[in-house]
Protein backbone atom coordinates (compact mmCIF):
# COMPACT_ATOMS: atom_id res chain seq x y z
CA UNK A 1 0.00 0.00 0.00
CA UNK A 2 1.45 3.13 -1.06
CA UNK A 3 1.43 6.76 1.09
CA UNK A 4 -1.65 8.43 0.22
CA UNK A 5 -2.48 11.25 -1.93
CA UNK A 6 -2.78 14.55 -0.35
CA UNK A 7 -6.41 15.72 -0.18
CA UNK A 8 -6.38 18.73 -2.66
CA UNK A 9 -5.02 16.07 -5.10
CA UNK A 10 -7.51 14.33 -4.99
CA UNK A 11 -10.00 16.95 -5.19
CA UNK A 12 -8.33 17.92 -8.44
CA UNK A 13 -8.51 14.70 -9.65
CA UNK A 14 -12.57 14.67 -9.21
CA UNK A 15 -12.79 17.88 -10.57
CA UNK A 16 -14.15 19.83 -7.38
CA UNK A 17 -12.96 24.01 -7.66
CA UNK A 18 -10.99 25.38 -4.95
CA UNK A 19 -14.52 27.75 -4.54
CA UNK A 20 -16.73 24.61 -3.91
CA UNK A 21 -14.04 23.68 -1.24
CA UNK A 22 -13.86 26.86 -0.10
CA UNK A 23 -17.80 26.75 0.52
CA UNK A 24 -17.31 23.24 1.99
CA UNK A 25 -14.97 24.61 4.89
CA UNK A 26 -16.99 27.72 5.44
CA UNK A 27 -19.53 25.63 5.84
CA UNK A 28 -17.65 23.28 8.59
CA UNK A 29 -15.90 26.10 10.20
CA UNK A 30 -20.01 27.89 10.96
CA UNK A 31 -20.97 24.59 12.17
CA UNK A 32 -18.34 23.89 14.69
CA UNK A 33 -18.60 27.72 15.87
CA UNK A 34 -15.39 28.34 14.83
CA UNK A 35 -14.22 32.23 14.07
CA UNK A 36 -14.80 33.00 9.87
CA UNK A 37 -10.83 32.96 9.42
CA UNK A 38 -10.67 29.66 10.77
CA UNK A 39 -12.67 28.46 6.91
CA UNK A 40 -9.27 29.43 5.23
CA UNK A 41 -6.69 27.79 7.75
CA UNK A 42 -9.23 24.15 7.50
CA UNK A 43 -9.13 25.13 3.58
CA UNK A 44 -5.05 25.69 3.52
CA UNK A 45 -4.48 22.64 5.96
CA UNK A 46 -7.02 20.01 4.52
CA UNK A 47 -5.62 20.98 0.98
CA UNK A 48 -2.05 20.19 1.94
CA UNK A 49 -2.62 16.75 4.17
CA UNK A 50 -2.21 13.23 3.40
CA UNK A 51 -5.82 11.91 3.78
CA UNK A 52 -5.07 9.77 7.15
CA UNK A 53 -6.20 5.96 6.87
CA UNK A 54 -9.56 4.77 8.67
CA UNK A 55 -10.17 1.37 9.75
CA UNK A 56 -13.82 1.38 10.70
CA UNK A 57 -15.00 -1.50 12.73
CA UNK A 58 -18.94 -2.67 12.66
CA UNK A 59 -19.56 -4.65 16.48
CA UNK A 60 -23.26 -4.97 17.87
CA UNK A 61 -24.66 -2.47 15.30
CA UNK A 62 -27.45 -2.48 12.63
CA UNK A 63 -25.52 -0.84 10.07
CA UNK A 64 -27.90 2.19 10.17
CA UNK A 65 -24.90 4.74 11.00
CA UNK A 66 -23.26 3.48 7.88
CA UNK A 67 -26.72 3.86 6.28
CA UNK A 68 -26.96 7.41 7.81
CA UNK A 69 -23.61 8.26 6.34
CA UNK A 70 -23.84 6.80 2.76
CA UNK A 71 -27.50 7.68 2.25
CA UNK A 72 -27.01 10.96 3.05
CA UNK A 73 -28.32 13.65 0.59
CA UNK A 74 -25.62 15.85 1.05
CA UNK A 75 -23.64 14.11 -1.66
CA UNK A 76 -21.22 17.65 -1.88
CA UNK A 77 -20.61 17.25 1.80
CA UNK A 78 -20.96 13.21 2.29
CA UNK A 79 -18.40 12.41 -0.84
CA UNK A 80 -15.76 14.55 0.91
CA UNK A 81 -15.55 12.18 3.93
CA UNK A 82 -14.56 9.76 1.95
CA UNK A 83 -11.95 11.81 -0.40
CA UNK A 84 -10.51 13.76 2.71
CA UNK A 85 -9.95 9.59 4.57
CA UNK A 86 -8.82 6.49 3.42
CA UNK A 87 -10.96 4.17 4.23
CA UNK A 88 -8.85 0.88 4.68
CA UNK A 89 -11.13 -1.25 6.36
CA UNK A 90 -14.90 -1.21 6.23
CA UNK A 91 -16.95 -4.12 6.28
CA UNK A 92 -20.14 -2.83 4.58
CA UNK A 93 -18.38 -0.94 1.77
CA UNK A 94 -15.55 -2.30 0.71
CA UNK A 95 -15.10 -5.06 -1.79
CA UNK A 96 -12.95 -7.25 -0.35
CA UNK A 97 -13.96 -10.29 1.88
CA UNK A 98 -12.99 -13.42 4.47
CA UNK A 99 -9.51 -13.08 4.20
CA UNK A 100 -8.45 -10.29 1.67
CA UNK A 101 -10.58 -8.20 3.68
CA UNK A 102 -8.86 -9.04 7.51
CA UNK A 103 -5.11 -8.55 5.47
CA UNK A 104 -6.36 -5.05 3.79
CA UNK A 105 -7.47 -4.07 7.82
CA UNK A 106 -3.59 -5.46 9.04
CA UNK A 107 -1.87 -4.01 5.89
CA UNK A 108 -2.92 -0.42 7.24
CA UNK A 109 -2.37 -0.94 10.85
CA UNK A 110 1.23 -1.95 9.98
CA UNK A 111 1.96 0.62 7.68
CA UNK A 112 0.41 3.77 9.65
CA UNK A 113 1.40 2.40 13.24
CA UNK A 114 -0.03 4.95 15.77
CA UNK A 115 -1.00 7.60 12.48
CA UNK A 116 -4.40 5.80 11.63
CA UNK A 117 -7.77 6.49 13.02
CA UNK A 118 -9.96 4.26 14.12
CA UNK A 119 -13.93 4.37 13.91
CA UNK A 120 -15.85 1.89 15.78
CA UNK A 121 -19.62 1.82 15.34
CA UNK A 122 -21.54 -0.74 17.83
CA UNK A 123 -21.37 -2.12 21.19
CA UNK A 124 -19.01 -4.52 22.41
CA UNK A 125 -19.99 -7.82 24.32
CA UNK A 126 -18.57 -9.02 27.01
CA UNK A 127 -20.78 -11.69 28.60
CA UNK A 128 -19.29 -14.95 28.31
CA UNK A 129 -16.19 -14.51 26.52
CA UNK A 130 -17.44 -11.83 24.03
CA UNK A 131 -18.91 -14.78 21.67
CA UNK A 132 -21.83 -13.33 21.20
CA UNK A 133 -20.41 -10.93 18.17
CA UNK A 134 -17.39 -12.21 16.46
CA UNK A 135 -15.15 -11.36 12.88
CA UNK A 136 -13.36 -13.28 11.86
CA UNK A 137 -13.67 -16.00 14.42
CA UNK A 138 -12.37 -13.61 16.57
CA UNK A 139 -14.36 -11.41 20.24
CA UNK A 140 -15.19 -8.37 19.57
CA UNK A 141 -13.19 -7.45 22.75
CA UNK A 142 -10.31 -8.57 20.75
CA UNK A 143 -10.41 -7.01 17.61
CA UNK A 144 -10.71 -3.63 19.59
CA UNK A 145 -7.88 -3.83 21.86
CA UNK A 146 -5.96 -4.90 18.61
CA UNK A 147 -6.85 -2.42 16.27
CA UNK A 148 -6.85 0.43 18.93
CA UNK A 149 -2.93 -0.09 20.19
CA UNK A 150 -1.86 1.73 16.67
CA UNK A 151 -4.83 4.10 16.41
CA UNK A 152 -3.68 7.81 16.75
CA UNK A 153 -7.79 8.49 17.91
CA UNK A 154 -11.01 6.56 17.89
CA UNK A 155 -14.10 7.79 16.68
CA UNK A 156 -17.25 5.97 18.36
CA UNK A 157 -19.99 6.53 15.91
CA UNK A 158 -23.33 6.06 17.22
CA UNK A 159 -24.95 5.73 20.52
CA UNK A 160 -24.04 2.18 20.68
CA UNK A 161 -20.20 2.18 20.49
CA UNK A 162 -20.70 5.75 22.54
CA UNK A 163 -22.72 4.65 25.43
CA UNK A 164 -23.41 0.67 24.64
CA UNK A 165 -26.90 1.92 23.28
CA UNK A 166 -29.70 -0.86 22.41
CA UNK A 167 -27.67 -3.46 23.26
CA UNK A 168 -26.63 -2.52 26.51
CA UNK A 169 -30.61 -1.87 27.26
CA UNK A 170 -31.63 -3.97 30.23
CA UNK A 171 -31.46 -6.86 30.67
CA UNK A 172 -28.22 -6.39 28.56
CA UNK A 173 -28.20 -10.23 27.69
CA UNK A 174 -24.78 -10.21 25.80
CA UNK A 175 -22.86 -7.80 28.33
CA UNK A 176 -22.58 -4.70 25.79
CA UNK A 177 -20.42 -1.78 27.14
CA UNK A 178 -19.40 1.40 24.80
CA UNK A 179 -15.74 1.58 23.46
CA UNK A 180 -15.02 3.83 26.43
CA UNK A 181 -15.17 0.91 28.83
CA UNK A 182 -12.37 -0.96 27.10
CA UNK A 183 -9.87 1.26 25.83
CA UNK A 184 -8.51 3.84 28.03
CA UNK A 185 -5.24 4.86 27.14
CA UNK A 186 -6.35 6.59 23.62
CA UNK A 187 -8.05 9.70 22.91
CA UNK A 188 -11.75 9.16 22.00
CA UNK A 189 -14.44 11.49 20.89
CA UNK A 190 -18.60 10.31 21.15
CA UNK A 191 -20.26 10.52 18.25
CA UNK A 192 -23.76 9.77 19.43
CA UNK A 193 -27.12 9.35 18.03
CA UNK A 194 -28.94 6.59 16.43
CA UNK A 195 -28.05 7.10 13.68
CA UNK A 196 -25.80 10.44 14.18
CA UNK A 197 -26.03 12.93 11.85
CA UNK A 198 -23.40 12.82 8.66
CA UNK A 199 -22.23 16.28 9.37
CA UNK A 200 -20.70 15.60 12.49
CA UNK A 201 -18.63 13.15 11.54
CA UNK A 202 -17.17 15.31 8.69
CA UNK A 203 -16.76 17.90 11.09
CA UNK A 204 -15.02 15.86 13.55
CA UNK A 205 -12.39 14.97 10.83
CA UNK A 206 -12.14 17.68 9.11
CA UNK A 207 -11.49 19.15 12.72
CA UNK A 208 -8.91 16.64 13.41
CA UNK A 209 -7.40 16.90 9.95
CA UNK A 210 -6.51 20.66 10.69
CA UNK A 211 -5.42 20.83 14.04
CA UNK A 212 -3.96 17.67 14.53
CA UNK A 213 -6.46 17.03 17.75
CA UNK A 214 -10.03 16.13 19.05
CA UNK A 215 -12.15 19.37 19.26
CA UNK A 216 -13.51 20.16 22.22
CA UNK A 217 -15.65 18.01 24.47
CA UNK A 218 -18.01 17.62 26.62
CA UNK A 219 -18.63 15.64 29.90
CA UNK A 220 -19.60 12.50 27.76
CA UNK A 221 -16.81 12.86 25.59
CA UNK A 222 -19.17 14.42 22.75
CA UNK A 223 -17.85 17.70 20.03
CA UNK A 224 -19.20 20.61 21.83
CA UNK A 225 -19.81 22.34 18.96
CA UNK A 226 -22.11 19.55 18.16
CA UNK A 227 -23.46 18.70 21.25
CA UNK A 228 -23.25 21.42 23.33
CA UNK A 229 -27.33 22.63 23.58
CA UNK A 230 -30.44 20.81 24.17
CA UNK A 231 -32.91 19.82 21.19
CA UNK A 232 -35.21 21.64 23.60
CA UNK A 233 -32.82 24.82 23.52
CA UNK A 234 -32.29 25.46 19.90
CA UNK A 235 -36.74 23.88 18.80
CA UNK A 236 -38.16 25.93 16.32
CA UNK A 237 -41.32 25.00 19.31
CA UNK A 238 -39.39 26.24 21.92
CA UNK A 239 -41.88 29.47 21.96
CA UNK A 240 -44.92 27.40 22.28
CA UNK A 241 -43.79 25.58 25.46
CA UNK A 242 -42.59 28.41 27.00
CA UNK A 243 -46.01 30.25 26.15
CA UNK A 244 -47.80 26.61 27.62
CA UNK A 245 -49.40 25.38 24.18
CA UNK A 246 -48.98 22.01 23.92
CA UNK A 247 -50.02 19.27 21.83
CA UNK A 248 -52.23 17.06 23.50
CA UNK A 249 -52.58 14.51 20.22
CA UNK A 250 -50.36 13.93 17.20
CA UNK A 251 -53.70 14.92 15.28
CA UNK A 252 -55.31 18.07 17.33
CA UNK A 253 -55.40 21.40 16.83
CA UNK A 254 -52.70 21.78 19.02
CA UNK A 255 -50.40 19.47 16.82
CA UNK A 256 -51.43 21.02 13.53
CA UNK A 257 -50.51 24.43 15.05
CA UNK A 258 -47.55 22.95 15.54
CA UNK A 259 -47.49 23.18 19.41
CA UNK A 260 -44.62 22.02 21.52
CA UNK A 261 -44.96 17.90 21.82
CA UNK A 262 -43.45 17.79 25.66
CA UNK A 263 -47.18 16.19 26.59
CA UNK A 264 -46.30 13.48 23.81
CA UNK A 265 -43.35 12.28 25.17
CA UNK A 266 -40.70 14.50 23.14
CA UNK A 267 -36.87 14.07 25.18
CA UNK A 268 -36.19 17.14 23.86
CA UNK A 269 -35.21 19.14 26.98
CA UNK A 270 -32.77 16.10 28.21
CA UNK A 271 -31.28 15.89 24.78
CA UNK A 272 -27.86 17.23 23.28
CA UNK A 273 -27.04 16.73 19.56
CA UNK A 274 -27.47 19.15 16.52
CA UNK A 275 -30.58 17.64 14.64
CA UNK A 276 -33.04 21.23 15.51
CA UNK A 277 -29.63 23.00 13.59
CA UNK A 278 -28.10 21.12 11.17
CA UNK A 279 -31.63 18.85 10.69
CA UNK A 280 -31.54 15.59 8.71
CA UNK A 281 -32.11 14.61 4.92
CA UNK A 282 -29.61 17.59 3.23
CA UNK A 283 -31.16 19.98 5.69
CA UNK A 284 -35.11 19.39 4.92
CA UNK A 285 -36.70 19.08 8.38
CA UNK A 286 -35.75 16.65 11.88
CA UNK A 287 -38.14 14.47 13.65
CA UNK A 288 -40.23 17.42 15.61
CA UNK A 289 -39.94 18.96 12.65
CA UNK A 290 -41.83 16.27 10.86
CA UNK A 291 -44.23 16.41 13.81
CA UNK A 292 -43.08 13.81 16.37
CA UNK A 293 -41.14 14.14 19.94
CA UNK A 294 -37.46 13.16 20.15
CA UNK A 295 -36.97 9.97 21.33
CA UNK A 296 -33.14 11.12 22.98
CA UNK A 297 -31.05 8.68 21.05
CA UNK A 298 -28.20 10.70 21.29
CA UNK A 299 -28.09 10.23 25.60
CA UNK A 300 -26.85 7.21 27.79
CA UNK A 301 -29.86 4.36 28.66
CA UNK A 302 -32.42 6.28 25.92
CA UNK A 303 -34.03 3.05 25.33
CA UNK A 304 -34.16 2.57 29.42
CA UNK A 305 -36.00 5.74 29.79
CA UNK A 306 -39.21 4.87 29.76
CA UNK A 307 -42.16 5.30 27.04
CA UNK A 308 -41.00 7.84 24.23
CA UNK A 309 -44.69 8.89 24.56
CA UNK A 310 -44.40 9.21 28.49
CA UNK A 311 -43.56 13.34 29.07
CA UNK A 312 -40.52 13.56 31.43
CA UNK A 313 -43.11 14.79 34.05
CA UNK A 314 -44.35 11.12 34.49
CA UNK A 315 -43.22 7.95 35.61
CA UNK A 316 -41.58 6.00 33.25
CA UNK A 317 -42.92 2.45 34.63
CA UNK A 318 -46.47 2.15 35.88
CA UNK A 319 -46.14 1.97 40.07
CA UNK A 320 -46.79 -1.07 41.70
CA UNK A 321 -46.23 -0.64 45.11
CA UNK A 322 -49.18 1.16 45.99
CA UNK A 323 -51.43 -1.79 47.06
CA UNK A 324 -48.89 -2.82 49.38
CA UNK A 325 -48.48 0.43 50.82
CA UNK A 326 -52.36 0.90 51.10
CA UNK A 327 -52.56 -2.90 53.37
CA UNK A 328 -49.25 -1.72 55.09
CA UNK A 329 -50.83 1.94 56.20
CA UNK A 330 -54.33 0.45 57.21
CA UNK A 331 -52.56 -2.30 59.16
CA UNK A 332 -50.09 0.20 61.11
CA UNK A 333 -53.09 2.74 61.38
CA UNK A 334 -55.29 -0.06 63.01
CA UNK A 335 -52.56 -1.73 65.18
CA UNK A 336 -51.75 1.51 66.46
CA UNK A 337 -55.64 2.14 66.75
CA UNK A 338 -56.05 -0.94 69.10
CA UNK A 339 -52.85 -0.01 71.50
CA UNK A 340 -54.49 3.46 71.61
CA UNK A 341 -57.64 1.98 73.09
CA UNK A 342 -55.96 -0.55 75.42
CA UNK A 343 -53.59 2.21 77.61
CA UNK A 344 -57.26 3.86 77.36
CA UNK A 345 -59.34 1.35 78.87
CA UNK A 346 -56.52 0.88 81.27
CA UNK A 347 -56.59 4.12 82.46
CA UNK A 348 -60.19 3.91 82.54
CA UNK A 349 -60.30 0.63 84.27
CA UNK A 350 -57.54 2.10 86.90
CA UNK A 351 -58.95 5.22 87.86
CA UNK A 352 -60.35 5.26 91.35
CA UNK A 353 -62.92 7.44 92.17
CA UNK A 354 -61.84 9.36 94.56
CA UNK A 355 -64.66 10.61 97.78
CA UNK A 356 -65.10 13.98 99.34
CA UNK A 357 -64.16 12.66 102.38
CA UNK A 358 -61.18 10.86 100.74
CA UNK A 359 -59.58 14.62 99.59
CA UNK A 360 -60.75 15.60 103.13
CA UNK A 361 -58.28 13.00 105.39
CA UNK B 1 -24.89 6.43 38.07
CA UNK B 2 -24.73 9.44 35.12
CA UNK B 3 -27.70 11.90 35.18
CA UNK B 4 -29.61 10.03 32.31
CA UNK B 5 -29.79 7.01 34.85
CA UNK B 6 -30.49 9.39 37.97
CA UNK B 7 -33.48 10.86 35.74
CA UNK B 8 -34.90 7.28 34.81
CA UNK B 9 -34.57 6.15 38.34
CA UNK B 10 -36.43 9.31 40.63
CA UNK B 11 -39.00 8.57 37.63
CA UNK B 12 -39.46 4.60 38.58
CA UNK B 13 -38.52 3.26 41.63
CA UNK B 14 -37.95 6.77 43.49
CA UNK B 15 -41.62 7.62 42.58
CA UNK B 16 -42.67 4.17 43.21
CA UNK B 17 -40.73 4.26 46.53
CA UNK B 18 -41.59 7.33 47.52
CA UNK B 19 -45.67 7.51 46.80
CA UNK B 20 -45.95 4.28 49.01
CA UNK B 21 -44.39 5.53 51.57
CA UNK B 22 -47.22 9.04 51.22
CA UNK B 23 -49.57 6.27 51.26
CA UNK B 24 -48.35 4.32 54.22
CA UNK B 25 -47.77 7.09 55.76
CA UNK B 26 -51.09 9.13 55.18
CA UNK B 27 -53.27 6.14 55.97
CA UNK B 28 -51.34 5.54 59.27
CA UNK B 29 -51.82 8.82 60.44
CA UNK B 30 -55.39 9.80 59.44
CA UNK B 31 -56.33 6.34 60.99
CA UNK B 32 -54.60 6.90 63.96
CA UNK B 33 -56.24 10.56 64.25
CA UNK B 34 -59.65 9.62 63.33
CA UNK B 35 -59.89 6.75 65.38
CA UNK B 36 -58.11 8.77 68.88
CA UNK B 37 -61.86 9.22 70.03
CA UNK B 38 -62.96 11.61 72.65
CA UNK B 39 -64.80 10.80 76.03
CA UNK B 40 -68.49 11.32 75.80
CA UNK B 41 -69.14 15.11 76.78
CA UNK B 42 -71.68 14.42 79.24
CA UNK B 43 -72.41 18.24 80.23
CA UNK B 44 -75.57 19.43 78.01
CA UNK B 45 -74.83 21.26 75.25
CA UNK B 46 -74.96 25.13 75.38
CA UNK B 47 -76.06 25.29 71.95
CA UNK B 48 -76.93 22.60 69.91
CA UNK B 49 -74.28 22.26 67.39
CA UNK B 50 -75.08 23.96 64.22
CA UNK B 51 -73.02 24.96 61.47
CA UNK B 52 -70.03 25.97 63.77
CA UNK B 53 -68.17 23.53 62.46
CA UNK B 54 -68.31 24.11 59.24
CA UNK B 55 -68.32 27.91 59.60
CA UNK B 56 -65.15 27.76 61.44
CA UNK B 57 -63.46 25.87 58.83
CA UNK B 58 -63.73 28.97 56.56
CA UNK B 59 -63.92 31.53 59.14
CA UNK B 60 -60.27 30.57 60.32
CA UNK B 61 -58.99 31.87 56.94
CA UNK B 62 -60.01 35.32 57.27
CA UNK B 63 -57.94 37.69 58.54
CA UNK B 64 -58.58 38.97 62.45
CA UNK B 65 -58.32 42.53 62.50
CA UNK B 66 -56.68 42.33 66.48
CA UNK B 67 -54.27 40.52 65.53
CA UNK B 68 -53.29 41.39 62.12
CA UNK B 69 -51.12 44.50 63.08
CA UNK B 70 -48.72 42.22 65.08
CA UNK B 71 -48.15 39.72 62.34
CA UNK B 72 -49.26 41.11 59.22
CA UNK B 73 -46.30 39.82 57.54
CA UNK B 74 -47.59 36.19 58.15
CA UNK B 75 -50.88 36.84 57.37
CA UNK B 76 -50.16 38.49 53.71
CA UNK B 77 -46.75 35.98 52.89
CA UNK B 78 -48.54 33.19 54.50
CA UNK B 79 -51.59 33.68 51.83
CA UNK B 80 -49.60 34.75 49.20
CA UNK B 81 -47.33 31.80 48.96
CA UNK B 82 -49.76 29.20 50.35
CA UNK B 83 -51.87 30.82 47.02
CA UNK B 84 -48.71 30.68 45.15
CA UNK B 85 -47.74 26.52 46.16
CA UNK B 86 -51.44 25.46 45.14
CA UNK B 87 -50.60 27.63 41.73
CA UNK B 88 -47.33 26.41 40.87
CA UNK B 89 -48.22 22.22 42.08
CA UNK B 90 -51.73 22.19 40.48
CA UNK B 91 -51.78 24.09 37.49
CA UNK B 92 -48.51 23.69 35.47
CA UNK B 93 -49.18 21.37 32.43
CA UNK B 94 -46.37 19.10 33.71
CA UNK B 95 -47.77 18.15 36.85
CA UNK B 96 -51.04 17.95 35.36
CA UNK B 97 -49.60 15.50 33.24
CA UNK B 98 -48.01 13.12 36.38
CA UNK B 99 -51.24 13.74 38.36
CA UNK B 100 -53.38 11.97 35.48
CA UNK B 101 -50.74 9.49 34.35
CA UNK B 102 -51.50 8.15 38.30
CA UNK B 103 -54.97 9.24 39.17
CA UNK B 104 -56.41 9.46 35.51
CA UNK B 105 -57.85 13.13 36.58
CA UNK B 106 -56.56 16.30 34.42
CA UNK B 107 -57.47 19.87 34.27
CA UNK B 108 -56.75 22.75 32.32
CA UNK B 109 -53.44 24.39 32.94
CA UNK B 110 -51.82 28.04 32.98
CA UNK B 111 -49.34 29.25 30.55
CA UNK B 112 -45.62 28.86 31.33
CA UNK B 113 -45.57 32.95 32.11
CA UNK B 114 -47.96 32.79 34.92
CA UNK B 115 -46.27 29.55 36.71
CA UNK B 116 -42.98 31.63 36.39
CA UNK B 117 -44.30 33.93 38.50
CA UNK B 118 -46.09 32.47 40.91
CA UNK B 119 -42.90 30.12 41.32
CA UNK B 120 -40.85 33.66 41.95
CA UNK B 121 -43.34 34.90 44.16
CA UNK B 122 -43.38 31.98 46.36
CA UNK B 123 -40.12 31.59 46.68
CA UNK B 124 -40.04 35.64 47.41
CA UNK B 125 -42.75 34.90 50.05
CA UNK B 126 -40.96 31.85 51.30
CA UNK B 127 -37.60 33.57 51.86
CA UNK B 128 -39.49 36.19 53.85
CA UNK B 129 -41.04 34.34 56.28
CA UNK B 130 -38.04 32.25 57.04
CA UNK B 131 -36.01 35.72 57.48
CA UNK B 132 -38.89 36.41 59.95
CA UNK B 133 -38.85 33.44 61.85
CA UNK B 134 -35.28 33.53 62.72
CA UNK B 135 -35.48 37.50 63.36
CA UNK B 136 -38.40 37.73 65.67
CA UNK B 137 -37.28 36.60 68.81
CA UNK B 138 -40.94 35.09 69.75
CA UNK B 139 -41.07 32.89 66.71
CA UNK B 140 -37.36 32.05 66.37
CA UNK B 141 -37.93 30.91 70.35
CA UNK B 142 -40.61 28.82 69.48
CA UNK B 143 -39.20 27.13 66.19
CA UNK B 144 -38.22 23.35 66.24
CA UNK B 145 -35.95 21.81 64.19
CA UNK B 146 -39.21 20.18 62.41
CA UNK B 147 -40.15 23.94 61.31
CA UNK B 148 -36.92 24.53 59.22
CA UNK B 149 -37.11 20.96 57.82
CA UNK B 150 -40.48 21.58 56.42
CA UNK B 151 -39.97 24.73 55.42
CA UNK B 152 -36.68 23.22 53.54
CA UNK B 153 -38.90 20.39 52.27
CA UNK B 154 -40.84 22.89 51.13
CA UNK B 155 -39.15 25.50 49.46
CA UNK B 156 -36.36 22.87 47.65
CA UNK B 157 -39.49 21.43 45.51
CA UNK B 158 -40.01 24.73 43.68
CA UNK B 159 -36.77 26.20 43.72
CA UNK B 160 -35.75 23.54 41.22
CA UNK B 161 -38.36 23.61 39.64
CA UNK B 162 -38.11 26.93 38.30
CA UNK B 163 -34.39 26.27 37.85
CA UNK B 164 -35.16 23.26 35.64
CA UNK B 165 -37.69 24.90 33.76
CA UNK B 166 -34.94 28.12 33.12
CA UNK B 167 -32.32 25.65 32.48
CA UNK B 168 -30.23 27.31 35.02
CA UNK B 169 -27.06 25.79 37.45
CA UNK B 170 -27.12 22.33 36.48
CA UNK B 171 -27.65 20.76 33.07
CA UNK B 172 -31.54 20.15 32.73
CA UNK B 173 -31.45 16.32 33.02
CA UNK B 174 -29.96 16.57 36.54
CA UNK B 175 -31.61 19.17 37.12
CA UNK B 176 -35.21 17.93 36.83
CA UNK B 177 -33.88 14.67 38.34
CA UNK B 178 -33.29 16.47 41.46
CA UNK B 179 -36.59 18.64 41.54
CA UNK B 180 -38.45 15.12 41.20
CA UNK B 181 -36.21 13.92 44.32
CA UNK B 182 -37.00 17.01 46.00
CA UNK B 183 -40.62 16.04 45.30
CA UNK B 184 -40.33 12.88 46.94
CA UNK B 185 -38.60 13.18 50.01
CA UNK B 186 -41.52 16.13 50.49
CA UNK B 187 -44.03 13.36 49.46
CA UNK B 188 -41.96 10.93 52.30
CA UNK B 189 -41.90 13.15 55.36
CA UNK B 190 -45.26 14.95 54.33
CA UNK B 191 -47.22 12.28 56.69
CA UNK B 192 -44.93 12.73 59.99
CA UNK B 193 -44.49 16.33 59.99
CA UNK B 194 -45.94 19.30 60.62
CA UNK B 195 -47.00 19.60 56.59
CA UNK B 196 -49.71 16.60 57.09
CA UNK B 197 -51.66 19.88 58.09
CA UNK B 198 -52.51 19.62 53.42
CA UNK B 199 -54.88 17.05 54.93
CA UNK B 200 -55.48 17.43 58.68
CA UNK B 201 -56.62 21.08 58.26
CA UNK B 202 -60.27 20.97 57.28
CA UNK B 203 -60.74 18.27 59.81
CA UNK B 204 -59.72 20.44 62.78
CA UNK B 205 -61.31 22.85 62.29
CA UNK B 206 -64.46 21.47 62.10
CA UNK B 207 -63.57 19.88 65.70
CA UNK B 208 -62.93 22.52 66.95
CA UNK B 209 -66.16 24.80 65.72
CA UNK B 210 -67.77 21.88 66.80
CA UNK B 211 -66.77 21.91 70.37
CA UNK B 212 -66.38 25.48 70.84
CA UNK B 213 -70.30 25.77 69.88
CA UNK B 214 -71.07 22.93 72.60
CA UNK B 215 -69.65 24.81 75.23
CA UNK B 216 -71.84 27.83 74.10
CA UNK B 217 -68.92 29.72 71.88
CA UNK B 218 -70.38 28.88 68.62
CA UNK B 219 -69.02 30.67 65.17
Amino acid sequence: MNEHDTLGERLAQQGISRRSFLKFCAALASMMALPPGAASAIAETLIKTKRPSVIWLSFQECTGCTESLTRSDTPTLENMIFNMISLDYHHTLQAASGYGAEKSREDAMKEFYGKYLLLVDGSIPLKDGGIYSTIAGRTNLDLLQEVAKGAAAIVAVGTCASFGGIPEARPNPTGAVPVSDIIKDKPIINVSGCPPIPVVITGVLAHYLTFGELPALDDLGRPKSFYGQSIHDRCYRRPFYDQGKFAKTFDDEGARNGWCLFELGCKGPITHNACATTKWNGGTSFPIESGHGCLGCSEPHFWDGGSFYAPLSTPTSPLNLATDAVVAGAAIGAGITIANRMKKNAAKSEHQTATVADLEK
Amino acid sequence: MDQDLFLTWVRSTGLNIALSIFVLGMLWRLFEIYTLGRKPDLAVPRRVAGASGLRTMFRRSLISPRTYGSSALGYIAGYVFHIGLAIVVLLFAQHIKLIQSITGLSWPSLPAQFIDAAAVVTLATMLLVLVDRISTPVKRFLSTFQDYAAWALTFLPVLTGYLVTKHLLLPYTTMLALHILSAELLLIFLPFTKLIHVFTLWGSRWYNGDVNARKGVAT
